[in-house]
């Protein structure tokens, strides 16, 4: 009865156990790295249906975010520009660039251009773009270096741990009012950025909400 | 068997990450939605698709007929500080007021239908830089960058017809724009138009001003420049 099972038997249970342990840490490192919309949104890169760039409009040509994005600072939403805006200039430069065909389509047939859209908040996340731009939130603090560029992609995860980390210290991302508009616009240093932002926080009386009711309703 | 584990476990943790790739790459497909509960309701988003109209438009467009009788949003909450009691609301109008078409009858009037302030003109300088200087130069010289990139016959405000046209004259191309010029009456609210014009005059004023326009305090310190 003594040899009934062979000896590496023994080693068995543990061994089992050993890979049960790798593998839920494994999963665990799984879910924790892919499962979050630092893995899911950021990079989000479409292409849309004329090849706008930012690159070009807002970097090169030196256009304020506001000529297209012109509700920003007075709406919740800050709007795609209808195709007027980009008529007001292309109906005479490149107007013949076949990257422009969308363009000239929706002119002609008065229907919306439909570009794809890359940022986008959950519907019970009610965010508001004016509230942010007038209390020195930058456009950089949540689409990046979006000046530089050629096409679109999403650069902040835009998840509530993300907005939690601004609500929750605004002094690091608040801005002169003069450069929330100006893309290119960086404290000289973190420490610099600090003692600035203490100040405008303390001056403008800013408490961003961390209640549910903030941004849920 | 441990070994074979780990191979087979090394194996598809390469695999897996080839597949996935890692954070923030670009990418073109539209991202996973991992627990998307509540996240797409059935409701009327700004500039979002509808199911509900036939068309898929959720921002409507006016009934034909529709005699728009002009509105005044209020600002959005947590408003401009700076500005904070002076612009309280976003105002688009289609009265037939001077202030709201820039002439009383078939005349153009003129005049500025708001207090003329250093606020004001403040503004009006901001809102040129977004809208006008990209064709029409922050000289107002028409030198804008539009220019070298092929937009052609851009005015110069230092001329004589428009050093005397009306002020209604300029706040209605603003509003309808003329020639080449589109409108920017659906972009820019009535009284940052005004406030436009009123900057307008003020460029023009600077590059066609007398000595004895400056006032005798700073006349004295260019003169001793000269």
């Amino acid at each position: 009865m003594s040899n009934f099972f062979p000896r590496w038997a023994n080693w068995v249970p543990l061994k089992l156990l050993l890979i049960a342990a790798v593998l839920t840490t494994v999963l665990t490192l799984g879910v924790w790295y892919y499962f979050t919309p630092k893995y899911t949104r950021v990079g989000y890169m479409p292409d849309q249906p004329a090849p706008f760039s930012h690159a070009l409009h807002a970097e090169q040509l030196g256009m304020d975010c506001r000529y297209c994005h012109s509700f920003v600072e007075v709406s919740g939403h800050s709007n795609i520009p209808d195709t007027q805006t980009c008529m007001a200039c292309h109906s005479q430069i490149k107007s013949t660039s076949p990257k422009l065909a969308a363009v000239k389509a929706s002119w002609e047939s008065g229907l919306p251009i439909q570009w794809v859209r890359i940022h986008k908040a959950p519907d019970y996340v009610y965010f508001n773009h004016a509230a942010h731009v007038n209390r020195g939130v930058s456009c950089f603090s949540c689409h990046g270096q979006i000046n530089d560029m050629a096409t679109v992609w999403q650069a902040e995860p835009q998840s509530m741990a993300w907005c939690l980390e601004c609500h929750r210290a605004p002094e690091k991302f608040l801005r002169p009012q003069s450069e929330v508009f100006n893309l290119n616009w960086h404290a000289a240093s973190p420490a610099a950025q600090l003692a600035m932002g203490t100040q405008f926080k303390k001056e403008w009386n800013i408490n961003p909400p961390l209640t549910c009711g903030g941004c849920h309703r | 068997m441990l070994r074979i584990f780990f191979i087979v476990l090394a194996l598809s943790l390469v695999t897996l990450v080839a597949i996935t790739g890692i954070r923030g790459q670009k990418g073109k497909k539209p991202p996973i939605e991992i627990f998307p509960d509540m996240d797409h309701q059935p409701k009327v988003k700004s500039q979002v698709p509808t199911g509900f109209f036939a068309d898929s438009r959720g921002d409507r467009q006016p009934v034909p007929g529709t005699v728009p009788l002009g509105y005044a949003a209020p600002l959005s909450k947590g408003g401009a500080v700076a500005d904070e009691g002076k612009y309280t609301a976003v105002r688009f109008a289609n009265s037939t007021d001077y202030a709201d078409t820039g002439r009383f009858g078939d005349q153009w009037g003129t005049g500025i239908p708001l207090p003329v302030t250093a606020e004001l003109m403040q503004r009006g300088g901001e809102r040129y830089a977004i809208f006008c200087a990209v064709c029409h130069g922050s000289s107002g010289a028409g030198n804008g960058v539009a220019g070298q990139y092929g937009m052609a016959a851009i005015a110069s405000y230092h001329q004589d017809r428009l050093r005397t046209m009306p002020d209604g004259e300029i706040f209605n191309t603003i509003t309808h724009g003329k020639n080449t010029m589109l409108g920017y009456g659906g972009k820019i609210p009535v009284d940052d138009r005004w406030a436009i014009v009123a900057y307008v005059r003020a460029l023009q004023l600077s590059q066609h001003a007398e000595l004895s326009d400056v006032p005798p305090e700073e006349r004295a310190k260019l003169e001793a420049a000269k």
